[in-house]
């Protein structure tokens, strides 16, 4: 084990010589310089680096994907193996050098856009941020469409009743002034800005809708992604729509169908918490009825 | 083949205490038309609340009477857990609560098992 730790220090040094070739090297980095070539030629003559490593992962993937619409099957394919590859790696792979028909969806690949999820091996999970390494320790991976979602083609899922439900929660922002007027100062540290800070960071990946078992029994429900939008929403001081906001949310499929399961809090990639913002839905709903706000 | 036979993301902790929750309350719901009428031999058939009352004491019914109890408590205690998420502002660590309440529900449910025999 200590050798195998000293191989790949020097290993690393190797690496630091490459790359330091082609710049000025500072003085104090001489030594180090002179120690990295020296035991590069001991790697050179030693036995090759891999025998020395802990053991290899498998060279080869067995990955199934979904091929077909709501009806279909899973179909095997063999991929390369690489380091830091993603489950969105994966799948592109498949396209571009096995069978260019699949279809799939994928824009910034960096966690950004929300448009990569799929299932993999069972869970919802955003593809381009999911490592191989933490989802298919046995080497095989099977790829699906998100649940709860009309399937298109393949892995590809049509969006359009997970945003019609944000129009039905009233997700967009009803601006209170006009362009010509004052911006409002916001206080950062406010309850409501501070509220809707911690929902704020939704990127609409659909995986908590994809996870939520009373999405699958309600077709009405609205979602954890439409109400925790509405949820940042009532919290923003500069917004005017509340009112219609809170009678939407308190509609049949609304936020009191929730029944708290957590799977989005579970599943969600950014770590946000819509049960919290469905449970802050129901109390400020709850408090609206009471007031007389809110018709039954 | 249809795509739903294979979503298999379920059985995380607040998945399952959802679901103890709900078989807990079908499981009381069914229990207690049954409760009321073996009390409501007490007023007119006495004799055969006796004989029914001697038929609970083999160690299989006791047995379930103590699963009665682990059933009664953790939906107590999982229906609070539930309101307290939905009422009050919300609290982290509901996966400790929610292994909290079962394990007390345990802990009742066995010492009523150990009084009973």
């Amino acid at each position: 084990m200590l050798l195998w730790r000293i191989r790949t220090l020097n290993w690393n040094a190797c690496l630091w010589q490459l790359s330091m070739d082609a710049r000025v090297k500072p003085a104090h980095d001489e030594w180090n310089s002179a120690w990295a070539r020296v035991d590069c030629a001991q790697i050179a003559a030693s036995k090759p680096l891999t025998e020395n490593r802990m053991p290899e992962a498998p060279t080869e993937l067995s990955v199934s994907l979904w091929r077909g619409g709501v009806e279909g099957r899973y179909e095997t394919y063999r991929v390369p193996r690489r380091d830091s590859q993603t489950v969105l790696d994966v799948v592109t792979y498949v396209q571009r050098h096995i069978d260019p028909t699949l279809s799939y969806r994928f824009a910034c690949r960096v966690g950004m856009c929300g448009s990569c999820a799929m299932t993999v091996n069972g869970r919802p999970r955003w593809t381009c941020r999911t490592h191989v390494a933490k989802v298919a320790g046995s080497g095989r991976l099977e790829i699906g469409p998100l649940a709860n979602l009309p399937v298109i083609k393949d892995l590809a899922t049509d969006m359009a009743p997970f945003f019609e439900k944000w129009r039905e929660a009233k997700g967009a922002f009803a601006p209170s002034r006009t362009r010509a007027d004052a911006i409002p100062r916001i206080r950062p540290d406010s309850p409501a800005r501070l509220a809707a800070d911690a929902a704020v960071e939704c990127i609409n990946c659909g995986v908590c809708y994809a996870a939520c078992d009373t999405v699958r029994w309600n077709a009405a429900y609205l979602g954890p992604a439409a109400l925790n939008r509405a949820w940042t929403l009532i919290n923003d001081e500069r917004d005017a729509g509340n009112v219609a906001r809170l009678q939407a949310v308190a509609a049949t499929g609304g936020c009191h169908a929730c029944h708290s399961h957590q799977s989005c809090q579970e599943h969600c990639p950014l770590s946000l918490n819509p049960t919290a913002s469905i449970a802050g839905l129901k109390r400020r709903t709850a408090l609206a009825y009471l007031k007389g706000e809110l018709k039954p | 083949m249809t795509i739903a036979r294979h979503i298999k993301h379920r059985g995380g902790t607040l998945w399952l205490a959802a679901l103890v929750h709900r078989l807990s309350g079908l499981a009381l719901a069914i229990f207690l038309p049954l409760h009321f009428l073996v009390l409501a031999l007490a007023l007119h058939r006495a004799a055969q609340l006796d004989a029914f009352l001697r038929w609970t004491d083999q160690p299989l019914v006791k047995l379930a009477e103590a699963l009665l109890v682990f059933l009664l408590i953790v939906h107590l205690l999982g229906g609070v857990r539930v309101l307290v998420i939905e009422n009050f502002d919300w609290r982290d660590g509901q996966k400790r609560l929610a292994t909290l309440a079962a394990t007390v529900s345990a802990i009742v449910a066995f010492i009523f098992l150990v009084r009973v025999f």
